[in-house]
């Protein structure tokens, strides 16, 4: 079963992590790094990324036909989405307890959602 | 779905008795597995060009063995001169293994101190004779993951201490029912309602049949192996009939059953006939049975549903689980009345398993629905489509639901 993990940031974590020194931040972009080699060593990575600072977001809508672009970041958006882990595992419960090591469930703001699949044994 | 070539037939039928002849000569499982897999994507790349060598097995067993050495050997020279050598001279014949390994690494793949996907993995291409990326492409997940649970199941295989050798004759039963479970997982996974032709997914149901049919030739008296393979045979003779030509789930009682493969169901409802007659009963064979009754049915209307009941209470008592008391809930609707089936729902929700399981709803919604209870039959296929993990499902679901909507209650 692939699972979405989704890490997200608020107004209080994102102080936290420029409250940081340059050794902590370090210590925990290495913490990161060790998730994913860990991830990768037992087979169950498919993909993960980091996402770049809210502020380059762009919000896209098209009206008759025209592309129209904001810039972010939206004042009323709080938790922003700021990286992700597709993983393949075993069950739900293997899902959650690798959420469980991103350091931001500390604050709760890791979710796991199940990914949709194509398979329909036993219909 | 891409259908194997002959020559990826023949080789992925030769892999194991290769894969068994060097893991026997050498004794390192993890080196000689990566060995004949890289024979075998040497096969891929030669044979059709060049034609399929007179010994096919001896030729796949000397290439492989050279591929070992290559890798045992750690000077990287030499191993240039080697690579070299091997391609310049034709191998020598190699004489046809006088014993079938495939059940002892059927076993080794399956070891118990592999996690499932990893047991999956490894059966697909030590068994299967498989390459990882056909396996990744079937599996749908990148060809690096799949690689990386093949290197691992290896690894904890070698840690183990598990050797290539059959096991004591006490641990066989459990060892076997790893296999089984590996290969109905195998099965499954493949039984997908595929969208066109773009997936192009390995047929994993037909590597399942395939190999539950060679466990089945290396164990002919065990029931459950036949048990299983006939289930497979079974399921698999509705495929024709059970998505629509825009790829929609079409639910068992509305399929055309002209369509359903004939042969299969012979074969199938044979071998359980049989197992059922000369072995010790068990849950395949009881699944394998309930799904003859159903294939047997000329029309829906025809289904000799009290006799799948009691089949079901069988298969309630040997073997319990979520899925068997909801499908026996259904059964019981179709002998005593939805009512009924409705009455026993409520009973199965109490465990937690089940209580807010999508089958759950979709069973609800299917029971009000036969009871005409439109409104409420509607908000449970909604319910069930969202909870639904499954694409076909959830369209399916949505459907029943819209079309209970359109004419209103």
């Amino acid at each position: 079963m692939k699972y979405l993990i989704l890490i997200y940031s608020n107004p209080a974590s994102r102080e936290i992590w420029e409250g940081f020194s340059e050794a902590e931040q370090a210590e925990g972009y290495a913490y990161y790094a060790g998730l994913t080699e860990q991830l990768v060593d037992s087979g169950e990575l498919i993909v993960s990324e980091a996402l770049a600072d809210a502020s380059h977001t762009k919000r896209v809508t098209v009206r008759d036909g025209e592309t129209i672009t904001s810039d972010g970041p939206f004042a009323e958006v709080k938790e922003q989405l700021a990286g992700f882990y597709l993983v393949d595992c075993e069950s739900s419960e293997r899902a959650v307890e690798i959420a469980a090591k991103m350091p931001e469930a500390a604050f709760g703001l890791i979710e796991v959602r199940p990914v949709l699949d194509l398979s329909a044994a036993g219909m | 779905m891409t259908e194997p070539t002959g020559t990826e037939r023949l080789l992925r039928q030769l892999a194991p008795q290769v894969l068994g002849v060097l893991t026997r000569r050498h004794g390192d499982f993890e080196t000689c597995e990566d060995a004949v897999q890289e024979a075998l994507l040497a096969a891929t790349g030669q044979w059709p060009a060049e034609g399929v060598p007179s010994n096919p097995t001896g030729w796949l067993i000397t290439v492989a063995s050279r591929r070992r050495l290559e890798m045992v050997r750690s000077d990287a020279a030499r191993r240039r001169r080697e690579v070299t050598a091997a391609a310049l001279a034709p191998p020598a014949p190699e004489p046809l293994p006088a014993v079938d390994d495939t059940l002892t690494l059927f076993l080794l793949c399956c070891h118990p101190v592999l996690t499932r996907v990893s047991q999956v993995a490894l059966t697909l291409r030590g068994v299967g004779g498989l390459t990882t990326a056909e396996i990744a492409r079937a599996l749908l997940v990148p060809e690096a993951t799949v690689g990386q649970r093949i290197s691992r199941a290896k690894q904890r295989i070698k840690a183990s201490g598990a050797r290539f050798e059959p096991p004591p004759a006490a641990e066989l039963p459990d060892r076997l029912v790893a296999v089984r479970q590996v290969l109905y997982l195998i099965f499954n996974e493949g039984y997908t309602a595929s969208s066109g032709g773009r997936l192009h997914r390995v047929e994993l149901t037909a590597e399942a049949i395939r190999l539950a049919r060679q466990l089945h030739r290396l164990l002919p008296d065990d029931g459950e192996v036949a048990g299983l393979l006939a289930l497979m045979l079974l399921t698999d003779a509705r495929r024709p009939a059970r998505t629509g030509p825009d790829g929609a789930l079409i639910p068992l009682a509305e399929q055309d059953r002209s369509k359903w493969n004939q042969a299969a169901i012979a074969e199938g409802t044979a071998l359980v006939t049989s197992a059922l007659a000369t072995a010790p009963v068990g849950p395949y064979q009881l699944q394998a049975a309930i799904a003859a009754v159903h294939d047997e049915a000329a029309r829906a209307e025809d289904t000799d549903w009290p006799q799948i009941l009691a089949l079901y209470d069988h298969l309630h008592r040997l073997a319990p689980s979520p899925m068997v008391t909801l499908g026996r809930v259904v059964v019981v609707a179709m002998v005593h009345g939805p009512r009924a089936g409705l009455d026993q729902l409520t009973a199965a929700a109490a465990d937690p398993a089940l209580a807010d399981h999508h089958r759950l709803h979709a069973v609800r919604a299917h029971l009000l629905d036969l009871a005409g209870d439109r409104s409420a039959a509607r908000e449970a296929y909604e319910l069930a489509a969202r909870r639904t993990l499954s694409i076909p499902e959830r369209r399916y679901l949505e459907a029943r639901a819209s079309r209970l909507g359109m004419t209103g209650p």
